[in-house]
């Protein structure tokens, strides 16, 4: 919670230092006396910039966050209907990643020149801009090879087979650098817990290898892994800013876009709040799931978040 | 004066090209970037409207754009201002990164406490919403979504600044001048600030990547000044609007951006490397090569294998695996353990006891390898070339338990889903039958509440117990054998009379052969009924064990004896060995105990010494055995 309220000031302190008659910047020169209080009021203008954090405090406790101001819907109602489509961008890309991300760190940790491999290409991974590779992907399986519509969204009621080829390509665009941080921490992990004592232990009761590495290593190496994870989940959050807006898929992400080109504070501020209690969620999420992977944190208490563990991210 | 940073830089290349590479890479497109007028072909946005779209030539290098514009121009004009707007996010966060991190890792309390408090909640949101609330405000601005930016990123390196810092601090002479009275601000500037100096410039340079990476998303966006200048990001959007006409103008700000990225991220590598000043291990791996003598040749010979023998081990040697040093770790030992005895390993810690044990079960660590010897167990012979021939015996044949009984077991699982998965490994039995057998295990190491250790995790044990589980788990699949490596050594006095107790009552009830690797006389008299005294990665003597401690054969071995605490007479004083083990790799020709021993002659050092038999029928490694016994060094 201390995160919704922090990230929610700041954008505040932020509105304060807009230069010159706020008001006036954001309606253009033209813009009638009317319209210009209308602004002063919509945005609590005239009353001093604590006051209007708190009041709008008030009304986003309450689920209202405003109106837009360019075509004066309600933030909430407006933003509801862009959730799914960044949810299933956001979750598809955290499951493509884990999977594959996962099982290329394993192969990764066991033998050296995988390993080498493993490490440059996530290097290489991160270093593409992710709208560029969005673009590039647009043009391979989309205009030559015409396997995806290059851009749109087809809701799932819609569709499922449509649904999903509507995501294909935005969801393979972030997979790789997710893939590719992922596949790093994993091999990292992986490579640590086959270093463990009870490695030689299990192999020394003749345990096969298959159980050594997926039933205990990859359990002891979940805890890192689990939190990298997280970070690819909220990872993607940002990324869907600039992928929505290459695959015109009318997510938060490319709200937040057009809110900003269009100086739509509300709706920009709308967004922040929207992605900091996704971030929130998934933390907790994160959280319940350390308890589950290592019995050494259950029996401290639930709940108890292990910040040693989140320091292993970056 | 200016010979050693270079000499070191010099070092640095050879070692991380790719650093080198990178940094004049950098170089190189900063100088570009600034000469960009007089460099680049065609001024900036000179149009070209009958040649629009066209892919290489020689006229447009990397073509041209929608409105006839030359790529290459285009690409080198965006390069100055993009650096400039990279160096004003760089300054920012190293700003703010070093001064916030340097002022918590060294004040430390509640300074730290709120600053790391602000670096999690603020690494938690994306950075992108935030730059994008602060272009709302000010729009198009470049420097203000940079500034954004840079604070956004600085918790990264105020952790990095606050974790170097810490470890600077700590040291002796920073606690000095802080001791002395010297100002906190100014240790800080002298001390602290030329430490941390290595990983702040290395995060800069990843930072830096990821400030163009941004750069390009916003320009791409829209969402920064569109001015004269041409921008990587601005290029990709332009293309981006003719991407079902032709893809190639796409390519060149792509790879541009990727290229600077990456070499930022090599430049980081390097700078993290040039900072710590470690040599980077180089990746060598080794052909293995495995000189093996044909069975039956050499010192094994005179201890061929009687019906009874579980366990034969003959001319086995470790090896680091490394051809330029290939360092003998042990050589050419030979052992045997007979069906329900006891063969205890001794030897002071480090001469290859258990690399020893680990060989037989083919379990040595990476790094080393067994290039020579014969092992054979019941009737399989166990060979490192050949992976499966350990199959049948791991587990079911030879038990192994270690020293570390807590690191032993698996900390996510508890004793019962070890014993289990290990019973069924081994047995087909249901789900039910294992659980009865584990907890039928568990009453057999002693538990006195077994069901409860079974639902335990190893982390909920004492050392104690853990040792006990260790045992259950190694006896699980009713070895014939039992490699029982130090298993009291981690233990207090009381434990270890009770495990040794417990391997006691195992072996009379199952008739399991223990081979057991101590380095303690006390605990070879109370479990062995023959002992093989180990010296620098060879066996010296060997005998039974009455034998061993009334008549020893070797000199070492009487030295032991006397040094043995339990044994000595409380007047004297404890008798002790003059000198060390003497370390792999420089090892004598002849006896590897002449330096310490106070009986050598010019005999000993000659040439290698074989194992041979004494008059007690114990095997030594003394040429001077037989004189030495006529000396009355060695008792009768």
């Amino acid at each position: 919670m201390p995160l919704a309220l922090v990230a929610t000031a700041i954008s505040f302190i932020l509105v304060a230092f807009l230069p010159g008659d706020a008001a006036r910047s954001l309606a253009g020169q033209n813009a009638s006396e009317q319209q210009l209080s209308e602004i002063r009021q919509d945005l609590g203008l005239d009353q001093p910039v604590w006051t209007q954090y708190r009041d709008w405090l008030e009304g986003a406790v309450a689920g209202d966050l405003g109106k837009s101001m360019v075509n004066r819907q309600p933030v909430t109602t407006q933003l509801n209907g862009r959730l799914a489509p960044s949810l299933s961008l956001i979750v598809g890309v955290t499951g493509v990643a884990t999977v594959l991300g996962v099982g290329i760190g394993i192969l990764g940790a066991r033998r050296g020149r995988v390993g080498r491999v493993v490490d440059s290409g996530s290097i290489m991974g991160l270093a593409v801009p992710d709208f560029w590779l969005g673009l590039v992907l647009i043009v391979l399986f989309a205009v030559h090879l015409g396997w995806f519509p290059p851009t749109g969204y087809v809701p799932w009621r819609d569709g499922a087979g449509a649904w999903l080829r509507s995501v294909a390509l935005p969801i393979a665009t972030l997979s790789v650098p997710a893939t590719a941080i992922l596949a790093r921490q994993t091999r990292e992990a992986m490579a640590t817990a086959l270093d463990n004592d009870y490695v030689r232990t299990l192999r020394a009761a003749g345990i096969a290898e298959r159980s050594i590495v997926f039933r205990h290593c990859l359990r002891n190496a979940a805890i890192p892994v689990l939190t990298v994870v997280g970070l690819v989940f909220v990872g993607a959050l940002g990324g869907t800013v600039a992928v929505e807006s290459v695959f015109a898929i009318p997510g938060l992400g490319s709200t937040a876009v057009q809110a900003t080109a269009n100086r739509d504070l509300p709706l920009i501020q709308g967004v922040v709040v929207y992605f900091t209690l996704i971030v929130i969620v998934v933390n907790l999420v994160v959280d319940c799931a350390y308890g589950y992977f290592d019995p050494r944190l259950q029996s401290q208490g639930a709940g108890v978040r292990p910040r040693t563990h989140r320091r292993v991210a970056r | 004066m200016m010979s050693a940073p270079l000499a070191r830089l010099g070092r640095l290349c050879r070692r991380r090209p790719g650093g080198a590479v990178a940094a004049v890479y950098l170089l190189a497109l900063l100088v570009v970037g600034l000469l960009a007028e007089y460099v680049a072909p065609y001024p900036i946005g000179r149009q070209d409207l009958g040649d629009t779209l066209s892919g290489p030539s020689s006229v447009h290098w990397l073509g041209s754009d929608a409105l006839g514009r030359d790529l290459l121009s285009q690409l080198l004009y965006s390069i100055g201002p993009s650096l400039a707007a990279t160096a004003e996010a760089l300054a920012v966060f190293v700003g703010v990164g070093v001064v916030f991190g340097v002022a918590a890792g060294y004040l430390s309390g509640a300074v730290d406490a709120a600053v790391s408090r602000i670096v999690e909640l603020v690494q938690a949101i994306p950075a992108i919403i935030m730059i994008l609330v602060t272009l709302g405000v000010f729009p198009a601005s470049v420097p203000a979504a940079m500034v954004a930016l840079g604070l956004l990123a600085s918790p990264g390196l105020v952790r990095v600044a606050r974790g170097s810092t810490l470890a600077v601090r700590e040291e002796l002479f920073v606690t000095a001048a802080r001791v002395s009275g010297v100002h906190p601000a100014r240790i800080m500037r002298t001390h602290v600030l030329r430490r941390i100096l290595g990983p702040v410039l290395a995060q800069a340079s990843v930072f830096a990547g990821v400030t163009l990476v941004f750069q390009a998303a916003l320009s791409y966006l829209g969402l920064l000044s569109s001015s004269a200048h041409p921008t990587w990001g601005g290029m990709i959007g332009d293309a981006s609007r003719v991407i079902s006409r032709t893809s190639w103008p796409l390519i060149p700000p792509g790879v541009a951006i990727a290229l600077t990225v990456l070499a930022f991220g090599a430049l980081g590598d390097a700078l993290r490397d040039l900072a710590a000043d470690e040599p980077v291990p180089t990746a060598r791996r080794t052909a293995r090569r495995r000189v093996r003598p044909p069975p039956g040749n050499g010192a094994g010979e005179a201890l061929t294998a009687a019906p009874a023998t579980l366990l034969e081990v003959r001319d086995l040697s470790v090896a680091v695996s490394d051809p330029a040093a290939p360092t003998v770790l042990v050589s050419e030992v030979c052992f045997t353990v007979e069906e329900g005895e006891t063969l205890a390993l001794v030897g002071e810690s480090g001469c290859g006891k258990t690399l020893t044990a680990l060989a037989v079960l083919g379990l040595l660590p990476p790094g080393v390898h067994a290039p020579a010897g014969y092992v054979r167990f019941g009737e399989a012979r166990l060979d490192p070339d050949d992976p499966g021939s350990y199959r049948a015996v791991r587990g079911c044949g030879i038990g192994y338990v270690s020293q570390h009984a807590q690191a032993s077991l698996d900390p996510t699982h508890t004793i019962g889903s070890h014993l289990r998965e290990v019973i069924r490994r081994h047995e087909s039995l249901s789900r039910k039958e294992a659980a009865r057998r584990a907890l039928e295990l568990c009453e057999q190491v002693k538990f006195a509440d077994p069901e409860r250790v079974m639902a335990s995790y190893p982390h909920e044990l004492s050392g104690g117990m853990a040792q006990r589980a260790n045992i259950a788990l190694a006896i699980a699949a009713r070895p014939r054998l039992l490699i029982a490596d130090e298993p009291t050594t981690a233990l207090d006095v009381t434990l270890q009379a009770e495990i040794l107790a417990l391997l006691r009552d195992l072996q009379r009830a199952t008739g399991l052969a223990i081979f057991l690797i101590t380095h303690d006389w006390g605990v070879v008299a109370d479990m062995a009924d023959r002992v093989a005294v180990m010296y620098a990665g060879e066996i010296v003597e060997q005998a039974d064990i009455a034998t061993a401690f009334a008549r020893p054969r070797f000199p070492y071995t009487l030295a032991l004896m006397a040094a043995n605490p339990s044994a000595a007479d409380r007047a004297t004083r404890l008798a002790t060995i003059d000198g060390r083990v003497p370390p792999p790799g420089s090892w004598p020709v002849g006896c590897r105990f002449a330096d310490r021993c106070p009986h050598r002659t010019d005999q000993c050092i000659a040439g290698p010494i074989a194992l041979e038999a004494a008059d007690t029928g114990s095997l030594t490694r003394c040429v001077r055995a037989t004189s030495l016994l006529a000396e009355g060094v060695l008792p009768r």
